[in-house]
Parts: C-alpha cells; structure tokens; sequence
C-alpha cells in the first residue's frame, strides 16, 4: 500500500520536473523583451481603461509614453497633473502641465423652461430617439434626456435628474475623459476649462435658430442677440448662426455677460449670490 | 399559382379605405414651405430670392451634382423668403416660402387633358426632360429618377419593371392613378423604357387590386412589350429586391443595385409623372397622397400641391378626429409619425395615415422568447433578434457581418414580434452607426 503511494508521488514529481525543465527552455528560447518600464508606467496610471487619453486602455497609453519618449502630446485626464508628472520621473523625462477640464452640458431646457409638444414611445435611449426625430419639444438642438451620456460615464459623475429632464455633470466626479462628449448625438457636451471652486460663466444653450424661433421652443434659449459679445472685455465670446459661445480658455469669470442676456441662457455657477440692490430694482419696476 | 418573393413577409390587414374615393384636387395653400432637399443626394440651390414673383412650375432650384435634381415651384406668387423650417422629422431645413396670389402657370406647359401618346424623342432627350422637370421616384423613396436611367459603366439594363403593388396598407394613391390614368402610365412606361433602351416591360400588382389589373391588361393590349403580372397579395412586395425577385426570379446581390441583375424598378406614379414632364411640359410639382384613418370622415385620395401643410390635407379629409394618437406620413409599417402638422407635402409623401386609440400605443416590451419569427419573416434572409441584440449592445462590427445595412426597415419583424420588442428601432440605429462606420473607413 504504502509503496504504491511511494511510486506516486515519484512519478508525477518527475512529470512535475520534466514540464518545468521544458517551460523553462520554451520560455527563455522564445523570450520577448519588453521594456519593464511600460509595467511601472502603467502602474503608475489610474487603471480605468476609460480611453479618455486617445489610446485603447492604460497599457496602450503607457506603451505610447514609453515609445515616443516624449509626454507633451500625451495626457491621461482622469490622473490629471500628479500622474503624468509620476509618468515623467519614471521615464526621465519632463512633464507637462496640462489645464484640467470638466465636462459641460449646454443645454438648460428643463421641463420648466421647454414644452412638449409631443410623445416619443421608442426606444429609450438619445442616439435611436434623434434618428427618429427632433424630439419631444420644439427645440431641434437640445437635450433628449435619455441618458446616453450616463451610460458612457464610468466615473459615476453624470446624474440623470427625472425631474429636471435633463442630467447634471458632477464636477467633482468628471475627470474629462471624453465618453459623454463622443455618446451625445446632439453634440451638446463640452470639455471646459476647470476653475478654481468649479465655477464657470456659460451659454446653457445649443439654439441655432432665428431668435423668435428658438425663445418660443425654450424661454432660456440663446437668441443670438450678441449683447454678451459687445459686453465681454476679453473678446472670449463669439456668436455664429445665432448662438453665442464662450470660450473657457479667454474667459476670466467676470460675469459681466450674465446679467445682460435677456433670456438668461447665460448661467453663472457656483458662485457666491450677488447682492441686490433692492432701491433700484423697485425703480425698475415703478418704470415698467 | 400567383408569383411572390420567396422568403418572408407577413400580411397585414389591408385597410384600403379610401380605394373606392375617386381622385380629388386640392385647393391650392396660401402659402407653400418647399424644402430644397426633397430627394435622395444633394441638396438644390435655390435660384430666387426674396420678393422674386415666381409662376406656378418655374425652377426655384437647380440641381446640385449628378445625385440631385430641380425643384419647381408649386405655387404663383411671391417669395416671402428662403429660411430654415422644420421638416416631417422636426429638424431644420433650408426651403423656400411662398405667398400664393392667384394660379398663374409657365407658358410652355400643355394644360389640356388631351392624351399625346405619340413621341419622337431620343433617350438622351428622354433622359434631360426627366432631369429637368425634377423628377424622383414618388413610391417614397425619392430617388432621383434620371440617374436610374443612366446605367454605370459596364452594365446593361435588360428589362423595366413597374411598381404598382403599394403593398402598405391603408395607401391607395398608386391604386387610384392606375384606374385613373392608366393611358398616360402607359405612354409614360414607353418613355422610360425608350430611356432606356430595354426591350421587356412588366407591371406588377398586387392581386388586391383586381379592378387594376384588369383595366391594365385591358389597355396593355396595344403595348405587346408591357405585360402585366399579378402578383399574390404579401407584404413587403413593393421593395425594389422582393418585386424583381417575385416578377424574375433574380436575387439582387447584397449590398447592391437592381441594376446588376439587369433590372431597373420604377414606380406607376413615376411613370405618370414622366408622362407629364416630357409629353405635357410639367414638372413635377403636383402629387397624388392619400389621407386615410379609421377614425378619418372621408378617407380620400387627393391631388396635392407640394407644399401644402399637411394640416389643411386633414381638414379637406374631414377634420382631425378626436381620437388621433399619431399622425404617420407614409404607410403604418415603412411611415414615420411627425410631430407638427404644419410640415409641407413632399415629393415622398405617399399618404397620411391618422391613427387613434389602441392603434397609436406600442405594447410593452418583453424578453425575447427564441421564437425566431423575426428571422422567418425578415425578407431580406437576415436575423433581426441577433442585429437588436448587437445593436444593444452597441457592437457595430458584429451588426456589420451580419448585413445589418442590406435591411430594408419593412417593419415586418417588429410588426410579427409576439413579445413587442423594437427590432426596427434598434436595426434602424445599428444601419446609422455602421453606415457612418463604413464612410469614415472609405475616406481614411
């Protein structure tokens, strides 16, 4: 009995030796050589595989940092500025500072603001619900609602809001990756420059149409008054076929724009409330 | 045994109610939205501009390339503006607005109801008339009916086949204009085949329609080269791929056109309108659409200006119904529902089908029972279960080797589904994605 265990144990150790000793050769005659510092590289990198930096996952943009040995058109938005500037001690090489950018969704028609002049029963997602047609309001250009940009967010920044009808970017979440903007079919979603606190001065608005057209779609449409461009002391707005656009890198936040659309499409976010002047406003109304 | 195509189809209920209602003409509008971009390809340039006093079947817009064509104005007047107007989809296109004053036509159109059957024209002349009077293919589809006529290098049409089997239910339009103008059909069905230069003709209807088959035998008797076929009554018999492969057996390979089987598909009310065009002068700028529903007053065949809002079509049929749940433009399996009823009659309206009540609801969706009644009666041989499934799922490169783009969106799987799931919907999504797919590798 026991010499039957005996002879077992000596015939798979031998099958055991025999394989390795064959690994061993297979593996060192066919040896790839790779360069280690793609490993550390990648480790290096957040590991969301999300595609936000152009490339198929993590180890693809470490292979690229690795081979071009050269980071300055190379940026992986979700690790921001500390990882890339890991990546380049890795690498020995120098980093490059990059704006960090959030996601934005220009369009403010909520239910409140848009009416519906129709029923969509579809297929509940943007992309099927906009090759059908413009949509349950009148507006052509704005936001469908169903959430496509939710499905393509991995970092759980976008929130579906049923009640607004249409969803909000997290700011602290987005890590400006990208997928939103490519999910959109109305082309509604724009990666920003992120400023101190999250604040932003933007035109909630997609509106290209005629003025009267777009106020009667939506009562915060952008008309294309071109008030705010005339108003802007830093030429960073400019109007084309009746929408005006205000471009993050020139903005500098003084939210002179603001208070001079007439249709409020111009939003100010997470800033402290203004204090208003409560004489002059009674004046206006006495005036009207 | 009656000819049809070999795989698929499903029978709907045919609903004609409006086949026995003679053709009416509609009073023309008061004012006319007519968008440049009426048929398959470029968009025309318009060529007038505000304030311009234009007449009734004057070019208001050139063609713009090889796959585009004229567009003529249906209405006398005066051009209140060129702007961008919702169309049935809801988006934005360029159009011009005219403001109707009086009827007045351009001279050179013959306006007598005389039948000119004589002609003497070239095909080239053919072929330039058509192109000039703006002509596109009025089943629906609107392409540009010129361009069928000039083959691609290399091929030979060998026969003309003519659609007359408005297989949609409730459309009557095409039933109608065979029992009203089937001389001019004919004359019309000779110049296309001159154009052409093929020797072989054939009509194909639908057994359905057995008062038009008879009166088109009837008057083929003079014509030995046009035979009328019979066909047996299935749905979607009116594509271009069923009805050659019902009439000659051919398949149509996938991914390209009836004409590399030798075959060229016109419609009966293209024939009419070429009719017009080459013996009468007109260019296309008037057509026939049927307004229908169950709930409908007076379910009608109109002869229609393009351009008229769909609204005042609704109101000559007798009013919008309390009940509307959905106003479709086209048939209920192939039409598209349209969310303004301001939206102007195009040269691809067919008809406007108003429906109401339990008709307007999609059922609730449920799980796919493997059932694969999809894939028995898909047409085109695909899968539809599996191509929703990749759709979903949003793999455009398995949607793509499995032929998602020769779908011709009949609607029959969706119609069949006994658990309501929105096959089509999603086909129609995975179509625009690998369509897009496929330009963007071909252009690097």
């Amino acid at each position: 009995m026991s010499i039957t265990i005996l002879y077992t144990i000596i015939t798979l150790s031998m099958i055991g030796l025999a394989a390795a000793v064959i690994l061993y050769l297979v593996a060192s005659k066919f040896k790839v050589y790779e360069d280690p510092r793609i490993d550390e590289v990648e480790n290096a990198l957040p590991g969301v595989n999300c595609g936000g930096c152009g490339f198929a996952g993590c180890r693809a943009f470490a292979e690229a940092c690795v081979k071009q040995n050269d980071l300055s058109d190379l940026n992986c938005p979700v690790g921001g500025n500390e990882t890339m500037a890991k990546v380049a001690a890795i690498l020995g090489l120098e980093a490059v500072k990059n704006e960090p950018r959030v996601a934005f969704i220009r369009c403010n028609g909520t239910c409140e603001y848009r009416n519906k002049t129709s029923t969509y029963d579809g297929v509940t997602t943007c992309a099927a619900a906009a090759l059908a047609y413009s949509g349950e309001t009148d507006c052509p250009y704005g936001c469908l609602g169903y959430g496509d940009c939710y499905d393509a967010c991995d970092f759980g920044a976008i929130d579906l809001r049923a009640d607004l009808g249409i969803p909000l970017i997290l700011d602290d979440q987005c890590v400006a990756c990208g997928a939103c903007v490519e999910a959109c079919p109305r082309s509604l979603i724009e990666l920003r420059k992120k400023f101190p606190k999250n604040r932003k001065i933007v035109v909630a608005c997609r509106n290209e149409d005629k003025g009267a057209v777009a106020m009667k779609a939506c009562s915060v449409a952008c008309i294309g008054c071109g008030k705010c461009v005339k108003e802007c002391p830093f030429d960073a707005i400019t109007l084309e076929n009746n929408l005006a656009f205000i471009d993050s890198d020139k903005c500098k936040l003084c939210r002179k724009c603001v208070s001079v659309c007439p249709t409020n499409s111009i939003l100010e976010i997470n800033f402290p409330p203004r204090k208003i002047k409560k004489e002059e406003k009674e004046e206006c109304k006495t005036e009207k | 045994m009656l000819k049809t195509f070999k795989n698929g189809g499903v029978h709907p209920p045919a609903h004609k109610l409006s086949a026995d209602r003679a053709i009416e003409v509609l009073e023309i509008p008061k004012t006319a939205f007519i968008p440049v971009s009426q048929h398959i390809g470029a968009p025309a340039v318009p060529l007038v501009k505000r304030g311009d006093t234009v007449k009734t079947g004057q070019i208001i817009a050139r063609s713009n390339g090889f796959v585009s064509t004229n567009i003529h104005s249906p209405v006398s007047g005066k051009v209140k503006k060129i702007d961008t107007l919702p169309d049935s989809s809801g988006y934005p296109r360029t159009g011009v607005v005219i403001d109707t004053e009086g009827d007045e036509w351009i001279d050179t159109i013959d306006r007598s109801e005389t039948l000119v059957k004589e002609f003497s024209w070239s095909g080239k002349e053919i072929t330039d008339k058509i192109l000039e009077a703006g002509i596109v293919g009025l089943g629906g589809a609107t392409f540009p009916t010129h361009v069928k006529l000039i083959p691609p290098k290399g091929k030979k049409a060998e026969m003309l086949i003519l659609n007359g089997v408005e297989c949609e239910p409730f459309l009557t339009s095409d039933h109608r204009l065979m029992l009203e103008k089937a001389d001019e059909i004919l004359v019309g069905t000779m110049l296309l085949k001159k154009a052409l230069g093929v020797q072989k003709c054939y009509i194909g209807i639908e057994n359905n329609k057995p008062d038009a088959i008879r009166l088109m035998r009837e008057k083929t008797k003079e014509y030995p080269e046009i035979s009328v076929v019979p066909l047996k009554v299935k749905y979607p018999q009116g594509g271009e791929k069923q009805l050659i492969k019902a009439i000659t057996g051919r398949e149509v390979p996938s991914g390209g056109l009836p004409i590399a089987v030798g075959v060229v598909v016109h419609n009966v009310g293209t024939a009419f309108a070429v009719y017009e065009a080459v013996q009468k002068n007109k260019p296309l700028f008037e057509r026939i659409v049927t307004v229908t529903g169950k709930s409908l007053k007076k379910p009608s065949n109109f002869k229609t200006r393009i351009g008229t809002p769909i609204a005042d079509l609704i109101e000559a049929a007798g009013g919008e119904p309390g009940d509307t749940g959905k106003i479709i433009c086209g048939g209920p399996m192939m039409g598209k529902a349209i969310a303004k009823r301001e939206v102007p009659v195009t040269k691809g309206t067919s008809g406007i089908l108003l429906t109401g009540g339990n008709e307007t609801k999609r059922k609730e969706q449920k799980a796919c029972i493997r059932c694969s009644r999809c894939v028995s009666v898909c047409p085109m041989g695909l899968e539809p279960y599996y191509l929703m499934t990749v759709s979903e799922k949003q793999m455009w490169e398995a949607a793509e080797k499995n032929h998602v783009l020769d779908c011709i969106e009949c609607g029959s799987c969706s119609y069949t589904c006994p658990s309501n799931r929105p096959l089509l919907d999603y086909i129609r999504l995975a179509k625009g994605k690998v369509g897009q797919l496929v330009r963007e590798r071909k252009n690097g």
